[in-house]
């Protein structure tokens, strides 16, 4: 796309295929750590978009609180950096008042699952045709250290000098659980990767989670360095294909089978892979095998979970109204007259 | 209608001309108290009286039976001449079982009229409504006229043979009183009649009995002559025009609806249910072949925030709830003001704090909703006089909202949304038309360069090219819209946006005041409290006294002659349905020795109360 862009740029409403990241980059100074994941994600958000055929200006980003939520300031399409875990509300009624825009939200695990865990898990349920990206580094960054709803148990913070005592959320199993149509993890260190799971979340028509994992270098780095370290990663990650078996291991030598009611992991010659491994199903009618690898701690899944197709909520709502308009036209002084009425004759009449 | 049968009663007995009655029913809340009430208005109001009304139910949906707590109530004044309020005191209290009697009485006029049904006033029922003897044996009603009429024999004498289960002809019993009242009052039945078959289209059966219960009611009155004779009141001298009866509710969501369609921006309504506000959410969710999107949300919150979503995608957005709701949302009506978005925020107030009388009227959030933020954060404030002013008061609303970009509180209260009066239909082709202003050219387009005449910014859409923007919680800096933490920019868009709410006093129109511009006493209120207080005004006029009122529909900014009128008085009175939040506004802001006449009992001002207190501060001159 970068080489395409000087034969375009100076027809500003051209159309989509002149478009490139830069024409995504927003004039204002991104103010993250130096070494934050972050700026991978914008990157990779930015290279993804000019991709799809969708001009810049049906583009909206909607945020809350929080570094992540710094983000619609970065990007030269419509933005809306609103309050505390509201952002879902927000780009409901976008969306909703507004279906040709295309509405992301950006969020992180404070935001996203603490203050604004109701909107969250209520707009995943309704299908709102919004695409949330859950950045989750496991702690609170803008309040400078504090933990978060997905600090493992026990971890040392400001708040928690002693070590967390509560139990954390699982963001995956959250969105599952509130029925979102599509469900991803991707991790802001794979870059090629996580731009096929944004593309892929780009094209979903209905409520779309991607919980990517997020380094904070200042206040908790290394935090997924156990699992998404380069040098760990393809032993330590499933890398989830739809309608492959689940198989792992830089040599391709483990794989996932079930063990009653528990995905264990099997080694094999990968010559001879065994038949029984699971096949992952990420459009099974059921979200329970989704809701299995949610919970797998080691391989940690990433990919697409779940991706399933049911009406947004706009498209509802707009055909309830259609629906209405056809049985009924809009005359608005039949409706103040309302069903009773009575004449009051001039004066002297009485 | 032609069948004889359907017919009123035609009387031989004398008929005594009087002005104007005050009528409650009284019952247990699965009695059909409400619909009773309902009723006798459409009548009267066909009937060509004035008329106002006061439903009174309880906060539980089903109290225990035959309990205070599960007594609903429904008042209603009408009258040859103009009624403003529903009335201080029952003439007439018709009391379904002993609670209602119990929860009325002490209200009734001495000399009143009391119907019970006395079929209910057995010992289990007296002692659940608290009386340790039968009060319609023990003298203690001596100051009342109680006729006891045995409406669950008679209904059930009168329906015999029709079919109908021992419930479902229990069920009829309140249209047997109706059917009382309408002889009292000397009411044709037609609208009732047509009423009922068109309810029950769907079973013969019970469009017949609950008739024939009306009818028996009727012809109770005549033979058994238990009235003696019957009133009539005659038409009011009413403003010609066509009329309809509405309540505030209906009234608010039908000004929001038609603000939408005259300006052609569509509405979009985001709301959780709460008393007594959810009845804008029913009545705006019927409407969708107006555009009409209305989203239940997971809770307040989440309800003014897919509004401010909704009016940054270009919708008219509004957000309907009470008090407690406001509380919530509060931080969100913050960022509307930052964002400098449109909304409409309406509060049907109702008694708290926190949980306080969910089916009881207040005025108690006047200040929430002035000062109740973080910050300096301005936000206009209208409130509605009367259920019918509630559609006007909604369409100001919208009109400023969308003029000025900015967030609007509208104030209504419990006592408005429910009560109903005669509303004179408004000619859609007058409405005062408004829209979007144009957009300046993409050039030239910068987020919070403003219209010099309204300090507006531009409203450009998603969607648009040319016009992307981002906007948020944080300071802006003046023109651009970029974030700024820069401390003279900050200063200067704290004032800008104060200016542009105090802008808003250029569309206000002169203050009307009733009664003379100089004087002794200038009573000043706002919201629901307008029919006692004019009232009581009207009473004291007639009795020679020196005062004037006015009431207030713009609190903030308020109307800009308002301290050139309280110059003209002696003395100000502010009658509040609080501690006096109107009065304290006042009094900081022109520095008058105004005093304040307050009730906090969720209940409405009587006209009385009014005048007693005036009457006290003009020392009885």
């Amino acid at each position: 796309m970068g080489d395409m862009k000087n034969e375009f740029e100076t027809l500003p409403a051209a159309g989509p295929m002149a478009q490139s990241s830069k024409d995504f980059k927003s004039d204002q100074m991104v103010r993250w750590c130096p070494g934050c994941g972050d700026f991978a994600i914008l990157a990779t958000v930015q290279k993804v978009l000019p991709t799809l055929g969708i001009p810049r200006e049906k583009f909206v980003f909607v945020s809350g609180i929080g570094c992540s939520s710094r983000f619609p300031y970065y990007m030269n399409t419509f933005g809306f950096h609103s309050i505390h875990g509201r952002a879902p509300t927000i780009a409901t009624g976008i969306k909703c008042t507004n279906p040709e825009m295309q509405v992301w939200v950006v969020t992180g695990d404070g935001d996203g699952l603490s203050i604004g865990g109701n909107h969250l898990i209520h707009a995943l349920r309704r299908n709102v045709d919004i695409k949330i990206l859950l950045f989750n580094n496991r702690i609170y960054g803008l309040t400078k250290g504090q933990y978060s709803p997905t600090s493992e148990i026990g971890k040392k913070t400001k708040s928690s000098p002693m070590g967390t005592i509560d139990i954390p959320l699982n963001p995956v199993a959250v969105a599952l659980a509130s029925e979102a149509s599509f469900v991803a993890r991707a991790v802001d260190t794979d870059l090629p990767f996580l731009s096929d799971v944004l593309t892929r979340a780009a094209r979903h028509q209905g409520s779309v989670f991607v919980e990517i994992f997020q380094n904070c270098i200042v206040f908790n780095d290394g935090a997924f360095d156990s699992m998404a370290a380069k040098e760990v990663r393809e032993e330590k990650m499933l890398k989830l294909a739809h309608g492959q078996p689940m198989i792992f291991g830089a040599k391709k030598d483990k794989g996932i089978r079930l063990n009653g009611l528990e995905p264990e992991v099997v080694s094999f010659d990968p010559a001879k892979p065994p038949k029984d491994l699971l096949v992952h199903d990420e459009r099974a009618n059921s979200s329970t095998l989704a809701q299995l690898l949610a919970h797998m701690a080691e391989p940690v899944p990433e990919g697409v979970f779940r991706d399933v197709s049911r009406p947004a909520l706009h498209e509802l709502m707009h055909a309830q109204i259609r629906q209405a308009k056809a049985a009924a036209p809009a005359d608005l002084q039949k409706l103040l007259n309302g069903p009773e009425t009575w004449s009051v004759e001039a004066e002297g009449t009485l | 209608m032609n069948d004889a049968k359907t017919k009123a009663v035609q009387s031989t007995l004398p008929i005594e001309e009087i002005e104007s009655a005050v009528i409650r029913f009284a019952g247990d809340s699965g009695d059909g108290i409400q619909l009773t009430g309902m009723q006798f208005t459409t009548t009267t109001a066909f009937a060509g009286n004035d008329l106002s009304t006061f439903p009174d139910f309880p906060a539980e949906i089903r109290a225990p039976v035959g309990t205070i707590a599960g007594v609903s109530g429904f008042q209603i004044q009408f009258s040859s001449h103009e009624v403003l309020t529903p009335g201080d005191a029952p003439d007439v209290l018709v009391a379904m079982n002993p609670a209602a009697l119990k929860a009325n009485i002490k209200e009734v006029n001495n000399g009143g009229l009391v119907i019970v049904n006395s079929d209910t006033f057995n010992a289990a029922n007296l002692k659940k409504a608290g009386y340790e003897k039968n009060p319609l044996e023990d003298g203690s009603l001596s100051h009342v006229r109680v006729i006891a009429v045995e409406l669950g024999r008679l209904t059930r004498n009168a329906l015999e043979g029709m079919g109908l289960s021992a419930t479902e002809t229990e069920r009829c019993k309140n249209f047997f009183a109706l059917g009382m009242m309408y002889w009292l009052y000397d009411r044709p039945m037609e609208a009732t009649l047509g009423w009922i078959a068109a309810k029950f289209k769907k079973n013969a059966k019970f469009v017949a009995a609950n008739q024939k219960a009306l009818h028996a009611g009727n012809a109770y009155c005549e033979t058994a002559e238990i009235f003696g004779h019957h009133y009539r009141v005659r038409k009011a001298p009413i403003k010609p025009g066509v009329y309809r009866n509405i309540t505030g509710n209906e009234a608010t969501a039908l000004g929001f609806v038609s603000a939408s369609a005259v300006s052609g921006i569509p509405l979009w309504l985001g709301s959780y249910p709460i008393t007594p506000a959810s009845d804008v959410l029913h009545e705006l969710s019927k409407h969708k072949n107006f555009e009409v999107k209305t989203f239940q949300a997971e809770d307040e919150i989440a309800a003014i925030g897919s509004a401010i979503g909704a009016a940054f995608a270009g919708h008219l957005a509004l957000t309907t709830t009470s008090g407690p709701g406001v509380a919530l949302k509060t931080e969100a009506v913050g960022l509307a003001v930052m964002t400098e978005l449109p909304l409409v925020i309406l509060n049907v107030q109702r008694g708290g704090p926190s949980t306080g009388l969910p089916t009881k009227t207040e005025q108690a959030d006047l200040l929430q909703a002035l000062y109740g933020r973080n910050g300096e954060c301005p936000v206009p404030v209208l409130a509605a006089a009367t259920p019918g002013d509630c559609f006007a008061m909604a369409y100001e609303a919208c009109r400023i909202a969308i003029k000025y970009m900015t967030p609007v509180f509208l104030l209504t209260d419990g006592y408005l949304a429910n009560g109903s009066e005669p509303w004179l239909i408004p000619d859609v082709s007058k409405l005062p038309r408004f829209g979007r202003s144009p957009l300046p050219p993409v050039g030239e387009f910068q987020l919070y360069k403003r219209d010099p005449e309204t300090l507006a910014r531009p409203w450009p859409l998603p969607g648009l090219a040319g016009y992307e923007h981002r906007i948020g919680g944080i300071e802006k800096q003046d023109i651009t819209g970029n974030i700024s933490y820069d401390p003279d920019n900050h200063e200067r868009m704290v004032r800008l946006r104060a200016a542009k709410v105090n802008k808003i006093a250029q569309d206000i129109p002169p203050t009307e005041i009733l009664g003379n511009k100089q004087g002794k006493v200038l009573l000043i209120g706002w919201g629901g409290t307008y029919g006692s207080i004019t009232s009581a005004v009207h009473n004291l006029q007639k009795a020679g006294k020196s005062v004037s009122s006015v009431h207030l529909r713009h609190l903030n900014p308020l109307p800009p002659d308002l301290g050139d009128l309280m110059a003209g008085f002696e003395q100000v009175i502010v009658p509040e349905l609080n501690m006096g939040q109107l009065l304290k506004v006042l009094r900081a802001k022109y520095l008058v020795p105004a005093v304040g006449l307050n009730k906090i009992k969720g209940q409405p001002f009587k006209v009385a109360e009014i005048q007693t207190a005036v009457d006290a501060a003009l020392g009885g001159k």
